[in-house]
C-alpha cells in the first residue's frame, strides 16, 4: 500500500511516516526561502500542521489522488508568504520569551549568523529576486520537475526553466 | 543541472516531534496530585489523554505506550488553562467538561464513558444502567469492559459505576478498595448502601429509586420501603425517579 493509500485509510496512523518522506524537502526548502534555521524549522512545521489539517478533511478518494509534493510545496510557499507579510506588519517589536533582545535584533536576510556554514548558496539564494528565488528551490533544494514547478507556480514551463537557469547564473556570478 | 552546490540539508531533529505534538499524534505529561495520591497526566492539543496514579515515571510511560501508543516526553509545564480547569473541577467531585482526547477508543468505549461523566459525584450506577442508557442493554459485561479501558480514571468517574449484587466491583485504580475509597470521599455511604438489594421507594412520595441515588438516601426509616423490581414498585403505586432512572 502506498503511503498516500495509507493516509486515506489511517491518518494518524500514517501521517508519521508522511512527515519522515518530506521533511529534508520541506525544511531544505523552507530554509532556503527564510535564509534562517529557526525560521525554516517554524515554517516546515506549520506546512506539516497545514498538511495534517487539510488531510483530515478530506475524503479517501481526494487524498489517494493527491500529488503530494507539488501540494506540500504549494503550502510551504503560503506559509513563507503569510510570515512575511505578518513580519513585515509587526517587525522584531515583539520580545520573544526568554530570548535576549540582542538575539532577536540581527534577524535579517543574509545576516553571517543566520545560516552560519550550513550553506553559503542559502545566503546567495535569498538575495536572488523573488521570481527567481521560488522556482530554483523548488527545482533544485525540492526536487519538483518543471512540469511541476510550473503548475506549482502557475506559470508556463518555459518561463520557470528560463527563472531557473537565470537563477543559476546570477549564482555562479556571485560566487566569483 | 547546475554545478551550484544544493546539497540536501537534514531536517532538524526536533521538527518531527514538533509537528506530531502539534496536532495531536504526540504526547507531554507532567505530575499531577489526586485524591488517591501522586499521579502523572498526559495530553495533547485534542485534550487529556492519559492519567495514572503512580510513583514511577518510566511505568506511566511504559501504560501510555501500552495503551495510547504515540510518542509521549515528560515536560516542566502545566496543562493548558481549560484541561487544568477540568482537571481540578472533576478530581475534586465537580461537574463540567472532562477535555478529554478518547479517539484511540471505539465508539461503545466512547458511549459508555459518556455516560458515566454524566454520574454526579457522591452518587453511583450499576453496570446494567450504564449498558440500559447507552442503548445496549445486553451489553453489560462490554460494559464493565470499556470502562476498565477507561484511560482517564478519576477524570471520568469510572469509580461511579459499581455491580448490581450489592458488591462494588473491580477498579483499574488499585481494585475495589480504591474505589470504595473514592466513593465514601464523594460521600456516599457504601457500607449502608451495599445491604440494599433491588430498589428504595418512599411511601410519601411514591417514587422509587436506586439505592445509589441521592434522593434514596433523603427517604427516612419510617417511609422506607423496599422493592425487588420496578414492576413490584408500580404495581404498589410508585414511579420511578426521574434523577436516577432505575428503568427506562
Amino acid at each position: 500500500m502506498n503511503l498516500t493509500d495509507r493516509l486515506a485509510v489511517d491518518l494518524d496512523g500514517a501521517f508519521e511516516q508522511f512527515v519522515r518522506d518530506h521533511q529534508n524537502a520541506v525544511y531544505a526548502a523552507a530554509l532556503r526561502l527564510t535564509a534562517c534555521r529557526a525560521d525554516a524549522e517554524d515554517v516546515a512545521q506549520d506546512a506539516f500542521v497545514q498538511a495534517y489539517r487539510a488531510l483530515s478533511e478530506w475524503d479517501g478518494p481526494r487524498i489517494r489522488a493527491l500529488a503530494v509534493k507539488p501540494w506540500l510545496a504549494r503550502i510551504t510557499l503560503n506559509v513563507v508568504r503569510n510570515r512575511a507579510r505578518t513580519t513585515s506588519r509587526r517587525p522584531h517589536t515583539t520580545p520573544l520569551d526568554g530570548v535576549p533582545a540582542a538575539a532577536v535584533v540581527d534577524r535579517q536576510p543574509g545576516a553571517d549568523h543566520r545560516v552560519g556554514d550550513v550553506d553559503e548558496v542559502v545566503a546567495q539564494v535569498a538575495a536572488l529576486a523573488p521570481s527567481y528565488r521560488a522556482p530554483v528551490v523548488l527545482r533544485h533544494a525540492y526536487g519538483l520537475s518543471y512540469e511541476e514547478v510550473a503548475d506549482v507556480l502557475g506559470r508556463p514551463v518555459g518561463t520557470v526553466k528560463a527563472q531557473v537557469s537565470r537563477a543559476i547564473q546570477q549564482l555562479k556570478e556571485q560566487r566569483q | 543541472m547546475s554545478d551550484i552546490d544544493f546539497s540536501p540539508v537534514a531536517a532538524p531533529d526536533g521538527l518531527l516531534t514538533g509537528v506530531l505534538e502539534a496536532v495531536g499524534l504526540a504526547d507531554v505529561y507532567t505530575e499531577w496530585d489526586t485524591p488517591l495520591g501522586h499521579a502523572f497526566v498526559a495530553w495533547n492539543p485534542r485534550g487529556i489523554s492519559y492519567l495514572d496514579v503512580i510513583d514511577d515515571p518510566a511505568g506511566f510511560e511504559t501504560g501510555f505506550a501500552v495503551r495510547i501508543g504515540r510518542r509521549l516526553r515528560p515536560t516542566d509545564e502545566q496543562p493548558p488553562a481549560p484541561l487544568r480547569a477540568a482537571l481540578e473541577r472533576r478530581l475534586s467531585g465537580g461537574r463540567g467538561p472532562t477535555h478529554a482526547d478518547l479517539r484511540t477508543l471505539t465508539d461503545f468505549e466512547r458511549s459508555v464513558l459518556n455516560v458515566t461523566t454524566a454520574i454526579p459525584a457522591g452518587e453511583a450506577r450499576p453496570y446494567s444502567w450504564v449498558a440500559r442508557e447507552i442503548g445496549r442493554p445486553k451489553a453489560v459485561r462490554a460494559v464493565g469492559t470499556a470502562l476498565a479501558r477507561n484511560p482517564v480514571p478519576l477524570l471520568i468517574p469510572c469509580h461511579r459505576v459499581v455491580r448490581n449484587d450489592g458488591i462494588i466491583g473491580n477498579y483499574g485504580l488499585g481494585g475495589p478498595v480504591n474505589k470504595r475509597r473514592m466513593l465514601t470521599m464523594e460521600g456516599v455511604p457504601v457500607d449502608d448502601i451495599q445491604p440494599l438489594k433491588g430498589l428504595v421507594g418512599s411511601d410519601s412520595t411514591h417514587i422509587f429509586c436506586l439505592p445509589w441515588c441521592s434522593y434514596a438516601r433523603r427517604v427516612t426509616p419510617a417511609h422506607h420501603q423496599s422493592f425487588r423490581s420496578a414492576a413490584d414498585a408500580r404495581a404498589a403505586g410508585y414511579r420511578a425517579c426521574k434523577h436516577c432512572r432505575p428503568v427506562e
